[in-house]
Protein backbone atom coordinates (compact mmCIF):
# COMPACT_ATOMS: atom_id res chain seq x y z
CA UNK A 1 0.00 0.00 0.00
CA UNK A 2 2.91 2.33 0.54
CA UNK A 3 3.97 2.01 -3.02
CA UNK A 4 0.59 3.38 -3.90
CA UNK A 5 0.96 6.21 -1.43
CA UNK A 6 4.31 7.20 -2.83
CA UNK A 7 2.82 7.14 -6.26
CA UNK A 8 0.10 9.52 -5.15
CA UNK A 9 2.68 11.88 -3.75
CA UNK A 10 4.86 11.95 -6.80
CA UNK A 11 2.66 11.45 -9.78
CA UNK A 12 0.25 13.59 -11.69
CA UNK A 13 -3.40 12.88 -12.29
CA UNK A 14 -2.77 11.17 -15.59
CA UNK A 15 -0.42 8.66 -14.04
CA UNK A 16 -2.87 8.11 -11.23
CA UNK A 17 -5.70 7.49 -13.63
CA UNK A 18 -3.61 4.82 -15.28
CA UNK A 19 -3.07 3.06 -12.00
CA UNK A 20 -6.68 3.32 -10.96
CA UNK A 21 -8.28 1.89 -14.04
CA UNK A 22 -8.33 -1.65 -12.76
CA UNK A 23 -9.65 -1.03 -9.25
CA UNK A 24 -12.90 -2.75 -8.46
CA UNK A 25 -14.59 0.17 -6.74
CA UNK A 26 -13.75 3.66 -5.66
CA UNK A 27 -11.25 2.41 -3.16
CA UNK A 28 -7.66 3.04 -4.16
CA UNK A 29 -6.78 -0.39 -2.90
CA UNK A 30 -7.62 -2.63 -0.01
CA UNK A 31 -5.77 -3.72 3.07
CA UNK A 32 -6.51 -6.66 5.30
CA UNK A 33 -6.20 -6.00 9.01
CA UNK A 34 -4.94 -9.05 10.93
CA UNK A 35 -8.25 -10.29 12.33
CA UNK A 36 -11.32 -12.01 10.89
CA UNK A 37 -13.40 -9.72 8.65
CA UNK A 38 -10.52 -7.24 8.55
CA UNK A 39 -10.65 -6.31 4.86
CA UNK A 40 -10.84 -2.54 4.44
CA UNK A 41 -10.67 -0.12 1.52
CA UNK A 42 -7.88 2.41 1.32
CA UNK A 43 -9.75 5.66 0.82
CA UNK A 44 -8.76 9.19 -0.15
CA UNK A 45 -10.36 12.17 1.57
CA UNK A 46 -9.49 15.84 1.08
CA UNK A 47 -6.55 16.85 3.33
CA UNK A 48 -5.74 13.18 3.93
CA UNK A 49 -3.40 10.70 2.30
CA UNK A 50 -4.88 7.26 1.54
CA UNK A 51 -6.23 5.97 4.84
CA UNK A 52 -7.80 2.73 6.02
CA UNK A 53 -11.54 3.28 5.66
CA UNK A 54 -13.63 1.94 8.52
CA UNK A 55 -16.91 3.72 7.77
CA UNK A 56 -17.93 6.40 5.30
CA UNK A 57 -20.94 8.09 6.99
CA UNK A 58 -19.88 9.45 9.36
CA UNK A 59 -16.27 9.15 8.20
CA UNK A 60 -13.91 7.02 10.26
CA UNK A 61 -10.35 6.57 9.05
CA UNK A 62 -7.50 4.57 10.52
CA UNK A 63 -3.82 5.39 10.07
CA UNK A 64 -1.81 2.80 8.10
CA UNK A 65 0.53 1.46 10.76
CA UNK A 66 3.77 1.98 8.80
CA UNK A 67 3.29 5.75 9.25
CA UNK A 68 4.35 5.35 12.89
CA UNK A 69 7.84 4.35 11.76
CA UNK A 70 8.34 7.74 10.09
CA UNK A 71 8.82 9.60 13.38
CA UNK A 72 7.17 10.51 16.68
CA UNK A 73 4.91 13.15 15.12
CA UNK A 74 2.00 11.81 13.08
CA UNK A 75 1.44 14.00 10.00
CA UNK A 76 -1.90 15.78 9.83
CA UNK A 77 -2.77 14.06 6.58
CA UNK A 78 -2.25 10.65 8.20
CA UNK A 79 -3.97 11.32 11.53
CA UNK A 80 -6.89 9.02 12.34
CA UNK A 81 -10.51 10.23 12.18
CA UNK A 82 -13.35 9.16 14.42
CA UNK A 83 -16.91 10.50 14.50
CA UNK A 84 -20.05 9.25 16.21
CA UNK A 85 -22.86 11.14 14.48
CA UNK A 86 -23.43 11.88 10.82
CA UNK A 87 -24.38 15.55 10.73
CA UNK A 88 -20.97 17.16 10.24
CA UNK A 89 -20.51 20.95 9.85
CA UNK A 90 -19.18 20.57 6.31
CA UNK A 91 -20.11 24.14 5.40
CA UNK A 92 -18.81 25.92 8.48
CA UNK A 93 -17.51 29.44 8.02
CA UNK A 94 -14.48 30.06 10.24
CA UNK A 95 -15.13 33.82 10.15
CA UNK A 96 -18.55 33.32 11.71
CA UNK A 97 -17.48 30.62 14.13
CA UNK A 98 -18.13 31.38 17.79
CA UNK A 99 -17.21 29.52 20.93
CA UNK A 100 -19.81 30.00 23.60
CA UNK A 101 -18.87 29.71 27.29
CA UNK A 102 -21.87 29.62 29.59
CA UNK A 103 -23.52 28.05 32.62
CA UNK A 104 -22.21 28.69 36.10
CA UNK A 105 -19.98 31.59 35.10
CA UNK A 106 -20.07 35.28 36.05
CA UNK A 107 -19.62 36.49 32.51
CA UNK A 108 -20.83 34.28 29.66
CA UNK A 109 -18.58 34.60 26.61
CA UNK A 110 -18.90 34.44 22.86
CA UNK A 111 -15.44 34.23 21.36
CA UNK A 112 -14.55 34.33 17.68
CA UNK A 113 -11.57 32.47 16.31
CA UNK A 114 -9.78 35.82 16.11
CA UNK A 115 -10.46 36.44 19.80
CA UNK A 116 -9.01 33.05 20.66
CA UNK A 117 -5.97 33.45 18.42
CA UNK A 118 -5.22 36.82 20.07
CA UNK A 119 -4.86 35.15 23.46
CA UNK A 120 -1.46 33.94 24.68
CA UNK A 121 -0.82 30.66 22.89
CA UNK A 122 0.62 27.50 24.33
CA UNK A 123 1.80 24.25 22.74
CA UNK A 124 1.95 20.64 23.82
CA UNK A 125 3.01 17.44 22.08
CA UNK A 126 0.43 14.84 22.99
CA UNK A 127 -0.90 11.50 21.84
CA UNK A 128 -4.54 11.17 20.94
CA UNK A 129 -5.81 7.61 20.94
CA UNK A 130 -9.31 6.36 20.27
CA UNK A 131 -10.81 4.40 23.17
CA UNK A 132 -11.51 1.60 20.72
CA UNK A 133 -8.03 1.49 19.21
CA UNK A 134 -7.09 -2.18 18.66
CA UNK A 135 -10.63 -3.39 19.38
CA UNK A 136 -10.41 -5.86 16.49
CA UNK A 137 -7.85 -7.88 18.47
CA UNK A 138 -10.20 -8.55 21.37
CA UNK A 139 -10.98 -12.20 21.94
CA UNK A 140 -13.84 -12.92 22.29
CA UNK A 141 -14.65 -10.23 19.74
CA UNK A 142 -16.91 -7.35 20.77
CA UNK A 143 -19.22 -5.02 18.86
CA UNK A 144 -18.02 -1.58 17.81
CA UNK A 145 -15.52 -0.09 15.39
CA UNK A 146 -13.17 -2.90 14.43
CA UNK A 147 -9.82 -1.13 14.50
CA UNK A 148 -6.28 -2.44 14.37
CA UNK A 149 -3.57 -0.33 16.02
CA UNK A 150 -3.90 2.76 13.82
CA UNK A 151 -6.48 4.81 15.74
CA UNK A 152 -3.78 6.78 17.51
CA UNK A 153 -1.41 9.59 16.67
CA UNK A 154 0.86 12.16 18.22
CA UNK A 155 0.83 15.84 17.26
CA UNK A 156 2.07 19.22 18.42
CA UNK A 157 -1.13 21.03 19.38
CA UNK A 158 -1.30 24.83 19.57
CA UNK A 159 -4.01 26.82 21.26
CA UNK A 160 -4.99 28.36 24.57
CA UNK A 161 -5.36 26.73 27.97
CA UNK A 162 -8.99 26.00 28.80
CA UNK A 163 -8.12 27.44 32.21
CA UNK A 164 -7.52 30.90 30.67
CA UNK A 165 -10.89 30.92 28.95
CA UNK A 166 -12.69 29.74 32.08
CA UNK A 167 -10.91 32.45 34.10
CA UNK A 168 -12.12 35.08 31.64
CA UNK A 169 -15.64 33.82 32.16
CA UNK A 170 -15.27 33.57 35.93
CA UNK A 171 -16.24 30.13 37.20
CA UNK A 172 -18.76 30.41 40.04
CA UNK A 173 -18.41 28.61 43.34
CA UNK A 174 -20.20 25.29 43.37
CA UNK A 175 -19.10 24.41 39.82
CA UNK A 176 -18.45 20.67 39.55
CA UNK A 177 -18.01 19.82 35.88
CA UNK A 178 -17.56 21.42 32.49
CA UNK A 179 -19.32 20.00 29.43
CA UNK A 180 -18.12 20.20 25.84
CA UNK A 181 -20.24 20.12 22.70
CA UNK A 182 -19.10 20.36 19.10
CA UNK A 183 -20.84 21.41 15.89
CA UNK A 184 -21.24 17.83 14.73
CA UNK A 185 -24.51 16.28 15.79
CA UNK A 186 -27.09 13.59 15.12
CA UNK A 187 -29.27 13.43 12.01
CA UNK A 188 -32.18 12.36 14.21
CA UNK A 189 -33.37 14.56 17.09
CA UNK A 190 -33.87 11.51 19.28
CA UNK A 191 -30.20 10.51 19.10
CA UNK A 192 -28.20 11.88 22.04
CA UNK A 193 -25.85 14.66 20.92
CA UNK A 194 -22.17 13.94 21.50
CA UNK A 195 -21.37 15.87 24.68
CA UNK A 196 -18.53 15.06 27.08
CA UNK A 197 -17.66 16.29 30.57
CA UNK A 198 -14.58 16.82 32.69
CA UNK A 199 -14.41 17.55 36.42
CA UNK A 200 -13.78 21.23 37.14
CA UNK A 201 -10.34 20.56 38.66
CA UNK A 202 -9.30 18.69 35.53
CA UNK A 203 -10.72 21.35 33.22
CA UNK A 204 -8.74 24.07 35.04
CA UNK A 205 -5.44 22.17 35.42
CA UNK A 206 -3.75 24.37 32.81
CA UNK A 207 -2.96 21.44 30.50
CA UNK A 208 -6.38 20.88 28.96
CA UNK A 209 -6.35 23.04 25.87
CA UNK A 210 -8.52 24.52 23.17
CA UNK A 211 -6.45 23.86 20.06
CA UNK A 212 -6.68 25.50 16.65
CA UNK A 213 -3.24 24.41 15.45
CA UNK A 214 -1.84 20.98 14.74
CA UNK A 215 1.78 20.44 13.70
CA UNK A 216 2.13 24.04 12.56
CA UNK A 217 -1.06 24.16 10.49
CA UNK A 218 -4.76 24.67 11.09
CA UNK A 219 -6.54 21.55 12.27
CA UNK A 220 -7.63 19.45 9.30
CA UNK A 221 -11.40 19.55 8.92
CA UNK A 222 -11.83 15.91 9.93
CA UNK A 223 -9.71 16.41 13.03
CA UNK A 224 -11.98 19.11 14.40
CA UNK A 225 -11.41 22.37 12.50
CA UNK A 226 -11.49 25.10 13.63
CA UNK A 227 -11.20 24.25 17.34
CA UNK A 228 -10.99 21.09 19.39
CA UNK A 229 -10.42 20.09 22.97
CA UNK A 230 -7.04 18.56 23.87
CA UNK A 231 -7.07 16.41 27.00
CA UNK A 232 -3.48 15.19 27.38
CA UNK A 233 -3.14 11.59 28.56
CA UNK A 234 -6.87 10.92 28.17
CA UNK A 235 -8.61 8.85 25.55
CA UNK A 236 -9.83 10.60 22.41
CA UNK A 237 -13.49 10.48 23.41
CA UNK A 238 -12.89 13.65 25.45
CA UNK A 239 -11.12 15.51 22.64
CA UNK A 240 -14.34 17.08 21.33
CA UNK A 241 -14.02 18.30 17.73
CA UNK A 242 -15.52 21.44 16.12
CA UNK A 243 -15.90 22.63 19.72
CA UNK A 244 -18.31 25.56 20.02
CA UNK A 245 -20.08 25.18 23.35
CA UNK A 246 -18.58 24.98 26.84
CA UNK A 247 -20.92 24.85 29.80
CA UNK A 248 -19.96 24.99 33.46
CA UNK A 249 -22.39 22.96 35.58
CA UNK A 250 -22.89 22.40 39.30
CA UNK A 251 -23.67 18.71 39.05
CA UNK A 252 -22.25 15.58 37.40
CA UNK A 253 -23.27 15.47 33.75
CA UNK A 254 -25.57 12.53 33.07
CA UNK A 255 -25.87 12.56 29.29
CA UNK A 256 -25.65 9.29 27.37
CA UNK A 257 -22.04 9.68 26.22
CA UNK A 258 -20.82 9.98 29.81
CA UNK A 259 -23.35 8.00 31.82
CA UNK A 260 -23.84 4.98 29.56
CA UNK A 261 -21.18 4.99 26.85
CA UNK A 262 -17.40 4.99 27.19
CA UNK A 263 -17.48 3.15 30.51
CA UNK A 264 -14.88 0.70 31.82
CA UNK A 265 -15.22 -1.89 34.59
CA UNK A 266 -14.64 -0.58 38.10
CA UNK A 267 -12.30 -3.49 38.85
CA UNK A 268 -8.52 -3.98 39.19
CA UNK A 269 -6.95 -3.13 35.82
CA UNK A 270 -10.48 -2.28 34.64
CA UNK A 271 -10.75 -5.83 33.33
CA UNK A 272 -13.31 -8.62 33.69
CA UNK A 273 -13.30 -12.32 32.85
CA UNK A 274 -13.60 -12.49 29.03
CA UNK A 275 -17.21 -12.70 27.94
CA UNK A 276 -18.65 -11.41 31.22
CA UNK A 277 -20.21 -8.10 32.25
CA UNK A 278 -18.90 -5.89 35.07
CA UNK A 279 -21.08 -5.10 38.08
CA UNK A 280 -20.04 -1.47 38.20
CA UNK A 281 -18.40 0.88 35.71
CA UNK A 282 -16.64 4.25 35.64
CA UNK A 283 -16.00 6.67 32.77
CA UNK A 284 -12.97 5.78 30.66
CA UNK A 285 -10.09 8.08 31.52
CA UNK A 286 -6.31 7.89 31.06
CA UNK A 287 -4.42 5.81 28.49
CA UNK A 288 -2.92 2.55 29.59
CA UNK A 289 0.79 2.26 28.80
CA UNK A 290 1.63 0.83 25.35
CA UNK A 291 4.59 0.18 23.10
CA UNK A 292 5.00 -0.96 19.50
CA UNK A 293 7.64 -2.17 17.11
CA UNK A 294 7.20 0.02 14.03
CA UNK A 295 10.17 -0.93 11.86
CA UNK A 296 9.17 -4.52 11.17
CA UNK A 297 5.63 -5.63 10.31
CA UNK A 298 4.19 -8.90 11.57
CA UNK A 299 5.09 -11.74 9.22
CA UNK A 300 8.16 -9.98 7.80
CA UNK A 301 11.01 -11.93 6.22
CA UNK A 302 14.40 -10.63 7.32
CA UNK A 303 18.01 -11.37 6.43
CA UNK A 304 20.07 -13.03 9.13
CA UNK A 305 22.47 -10.75 10.96
CA UNK A 306 22.36 -7.29 12.45
CA UNK A 307 19.18 -5.24 12.30
CA UNK A 308 18.07 -2.20 14.30
CA UNK A 309 14.56 -2.51 15.69
CA UNK A 310 12.64 0.73 16.19
CA UNK A 311 9.36 1.73 17.66
CA UNK A 312 7.32 3.99 19.92
CA UNK A 313 5.91 3.95 23.44
CA UNK A 314 3.50 6.18 25.38
CA UNK A 315 1.42 6.24 28.53
CA UNK A 316 -1.26 8.27 30.28
CA UNK A 317 1.03 11.13 31.23
CA UNK A 318 3.71 9.97 33.64
CA UNK A 319 6.15 9.50 30.78
CA UNK A 320 8.12 6.50 29.57
CA UNK A 321 10.93 5.30 31.82
CA UNK A 322 12.14 2.25 29.97
CA UNK A 323 11.46 0.09 26.94
CA UNK A 324 12.60 -3.53 26.83
CA UNK A 325 12.75 -5.73 23.75
CA UNK A 326 12.81 -9.51 23.43
CA UNK A 327 13.80 -11.44 20.30
CA UNK A 328 13.08 -14.85 21.81
CA UNK A 329 9.37 -14.69 22.55
CA UNK A 330 9.78 -13.05 25.95
CA UNK A 331 12.41 -15.32 27.55
CA UNK A 332 15.08 -12.64 27.72
CA UNK A 333 14.79 -8.86 27.50
CA UNK A 334 17.22 -6.09 26.60
CA UNK A 335 16.78 -2.38 27.31
CA UNK A 336 16.32 -0.21 24.23
CA UNK A 337 17.76 3.28 23.76
CA UNK A 338 15.08 5.92 24.15
CA UNK A 339 14.80 8.73 21.62
CA UNK A 340 14.28 12.44 22.22
CA UNK A 341 11.85 13.30 25.00
CA UNK A 342 9.11 15.45 23.45
CA UNK A 343 7.18 15.59 26.69
CA UNK A 344 5.42 13.18 28.98
CA UNK A 345 2.32 12.97 26.78
CA UNK A 346 4.17 12.31 23.50
CA UNK A 347 5.20 9.21 21.58
CA UNK A 348 8.66 8.26 22.82
CA UNK A 349 10.78 6.67 20.14
CA UNK A 350 13.06 3.77 20.96
CA UNK A 351 15.60 1.72 19.03
CA UNK A 352 17.74 -1.33 19.63
CA UNK A 353 20.32 -3.03 17.40
CA UNK A 354 19.88 -6.80 17.57
CA UNK A 355 21.33 -9.83 15.80
CA UNK A 356 18.92 -12.37 14.43
CA UNK A 357 19.96 -15.91 13.52
CA UNK A 358 18.15 -17.89 10.82
CA UNK A 359 14.79 -19.27 11.92
CA UNK A 360 11.50 -17.98 13.29
CA UNK A 361 11.50 -15.31 15.96
CA UNK A 362 8.90 -13.68 18.13
CA UNK A 363 9.88 -10.06 18.70
CA UNK A 364 8.25 -8.42 21.71
CA UNK A 365 8.33 -4.94 23.19
CA UNK A 366 7.34 -3.83 26.68
CA UNK A 367 7.33 -0.35 28.18
CA UNK A 368 7.53 0.78 31.78
CA UNK A 369 6.35 4.21 32.84
CA UNK A 370 7.61 6.67 35.42
CA UNK A 371 4.52 5.84 37.47
CA UNK A 372 5.52 2.16 37.71
CA UNK A 373 2.95 0.95 35.18
CA UNK A 374 3.94 -1.73 32.73
CA UNK A 375 2.25 -3.90 30.11
CA UNK A 376 0.65 -7.29 30.77
CA UNK A 377 1.90 -10.47 29.03
CA UNK A 378 -1.68 -11.62 28.44
CA UNK A 379 -4.47 -9.40 27.06
CA UNK A 380 -7.01 -7.97 29.47
CA UNK A 381 -10.65 -7.89 28.45
CA UNK A 382 -13.66 -5.61 28.89
CA UNK A 383 -17.01 -5.67 27.04
CA UNK A 384 -16.48 -2.47 25.07
CA UNK A 385 -13.02 -3.37 23.77
CA UNK A 386 -11.15 -0.48 25.35
CA UNK A 387 -7.69 -0.06 26.95
CA UNK A 388 -5.83 -2.78 25.06
CA UNK A 389 -2.20 -2.73 26.16
CA UNK A 390 -0.90 -6.28 26.06
CA UNK A 391 2.81 -6.73 25.22
CA UNK A 392 2.75 -6.72 21.41
CA UNK A 393 4.38 -9.50 19.40
CA UNK A 394 5.79 -9.34 15.87
CA UNK A 395 6.56 -12.69 14.27
CA UNK A 396 9.38 -12.72 11.73
CA UNK A 397 11.15 -15.38 9.73
CA UNK A 398 14.88 -14.91 9.26
CA UNK A 399 16.97 -16.51 6.54
CA UNK B 1 -16.76 5.48 -10.77
CA UNK B 2 -13.20 6.34 -11.57
CA UNK B 3 -14.27 9.88 -12.33
CA UNK B 4 -15.46 10.32 -8.74
CA UNK B 5 -12.13 9.23 -7.31
CA UNK B 6 -10.35 11.72 -9.48
CA UNK B 7 -12.68 14.51 -8.42
CA UNK B 8 -12.03 13.75 -4.78
CA UNK B 9 -8.30 13.70 -5.31
CA UNK B 10 -8.42 16.87 -7.37
CA UNK B 11 -10.40 18.62 -4.63
CA UNK B 12 -7.75 17.78 -2.11
CA UNK B 13 -4.95 18.99 -4.32
CA UNK B 14 -6.67 22.22 -5.22
CA UNK B 15 -7.48 23.34 -1.69
CA UNK B 16 -4.29 22.88 0.23
CA UNK B 17 -4.24 26.37 1.72
CA UNK B 18 -7.87 27.41 1.60
CA UNK B 19 -10.06 27.12 4.68
CA UNK B 20 -11.84 23.77 4.51
CA UNK B 21 -15.33 25.13 4.30
CA UNK B 22 -17.56 23.17 1.94
CA UNK B 23 -15.61 20.05 2.78
CA UNK B 24 -16.51 17.30 0.34
CA UNK B 25 -16.31 13.68 1.33
CA UNK B 26 -15.96 11.05 -1.38
CA UNK B 27 -19.26 9.59 -2.53
CA UNK B 28 -20.55 6.78 -0.36
CA UNK B 29 -19.97 3.53 -2.21
CA UNK B 30 -20.52 0.86 0.42
CA UNK B 31 -23.93 -0.79 -0.01
CA UNK B 32 -25.94 -3.32 1.94
CA UNK B 33 -25.52 -6.81 0.51
CA UNK B 34 -28.48 -8.40 -1.24
CA UNK B 35 -30.68 -10.34 1.17
CA UNK B 36 -34.21 -10.78 2.50
CA UNK B 37 -35.99 -7.48 3.34
CA UNK B 38 -33.12 -5.48 1.85
CA UNK B 39 -35.37 -2.48 1.19
CA UNK B 40 -36.53 -2.40 4.82
CA UNK B 41 -32.91 -2.30 5.96
CA UNK B 42 -31.99 0.37 3.44
CA UNK B 43 -34.99 2.46 4.46
CA UNK B 44 -34.27 2.31 8.19
CA UNK B 45 -30.54 1.90 8.78
CA UNK B 46 -29.27 4.17 6.02
CA UNK B 47 -30.97 7.21 7.51
CA UNK B 48 -28.22 7.58 10.10
CA UNK B 49 -25.17 5.63 8.93
CA UNK B 50 -23.47 3.92 6.03
CA UNK B 51 -23.69 0.16 5.53
CA UNK B 52 -20.03 -0.41 6.41
CA UNK B 53 -21.05 -0.01 10.07
CA UNK B 54 -22.74 -3.37 9.63
CA UNK B 55 -20.30 -5.04 7.26
CA UNK B 56 -17.25 -4.48 9.48
CA UNK B 57 -18.71 -6.07 12.61
CA UNK B 58 -16.96 -9.23 13.74
CA UNK B 59 -18.40 -12.69 13.05
CA UNK B 60 -20.27 -13.70 16.20
CA UNK B 61 -21.26 -17.19 17.31
CA UNK B 62 -24.90 -16.28 17.92
CA UNK B 63 -25.55 -13.96 15.00
CA UNK B 64 -29.24 -13.57 15.70
CA UNK B 65 -28.75 -12.52 19.32
CA UNK B 66 -25.94 -10.18 18.31
CA UNK B 67 -27.95 -8.42 15.64
CA UNK B 68 -31.09 -8.34 17.76
CA UNK B 69 -29.08 -6.54 20.45
CA UNK B 70 -27.68 -4.09 17.91
CA UNK B 71 -31.11 -3.25 16.48
CA UNK B 72 -32.52 -2.85 19.99
CA UNK B 73 -29.65 -0.49 20.83
CA UNK B 74 -30.36 1.58 17.72
CA UNK B 75 -33.99 1.99 18.79
CA UNK B 76 -33.64 2.40 22.55
CA UNK B 77 -30.34 4.24 22.81
CA UNK B 78 -30.09 6.16 19.55
CA UNK B 79 -33.80 6.70 19.03
CA UNK B 80 -34.06 5.10 15.60
CA UNK B 81 -37.71 5.42 14.50
CA UNK B 82 -38.13 1.81 13.40
CA UNK B 83 -41.67 0.37 13.19
CA UNK B 84 -42.25 -2.64 15.44
CA UNK B 85 -43.24 -4.62 12.35
CA UNK B 86 -39.84 -3.98 10.77
CA UNK B 87 -37.65 -5.02 13.69
CA UNK B 88 -37.91 -8.76 13.03
CA UNK B 89 -37.35 -8.23 9.29
CA UNK B 90 -34.19 -6.26 9.92
CA UNK B 91 -32.83 -8.82 12.38
CA UNK B 92 -33.63 -11.62 9.91
CA UNK B 93 -31.76 -9.83 7.17
CA UNK B 94 -28.70 -9.06 9.31
CA UNK B 95 -28.45 -12.56 10.76
CA UNK B 96 -28.80 -14.12 7.32
CA UNK B 97 -26.53 -11.72 5.45
CA UNK B 98 -23.68 -10.69 7.79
Amino acid sequence: MFDRRDLLKGAGLAAMAATLNSTKALALDTVTLPFTNGERPLVKYPQKRPMIGLTSRPPQLETPFAVFNDGPITPNNAFFVRYHLSDLPYDLDPDKFTLEVKGKVDKPLKLSLKDIRKMKATEIVAVNQCSGNSRGFFEPRVAGGQLANGAMGCARWRGVPLKSVLEMAGVQSGARQVTFNGMDGPVNDKTPDFIKALDIDHATDGEVMLAYGMNGEDLPFLNGFPLRLIVPGYFGTYWVKHLNEITVIDNVYDGFWMKSAYRIPDTPNNAVEPGTAPKATIPINRFTIRSFITSVPDGAKLKAGAVTLRGIAFDGGKGIKQVDVSTDGGKTWVGAKLGKDLGKYAFREWKLPVKLAAGSHELKVRAAGNGGETQPDMPRWNPAGYLRNVVETVRVSVA
Amino acid sequence: MQRIVLLAVAASMGSSLAAPVNYKTPDEVAAFKPGPNLEVVQGNCSACHSSDYVATQPPMKDKRAFWQAEVTKMIKVYGAPIDDADVGKIVDYLAATY
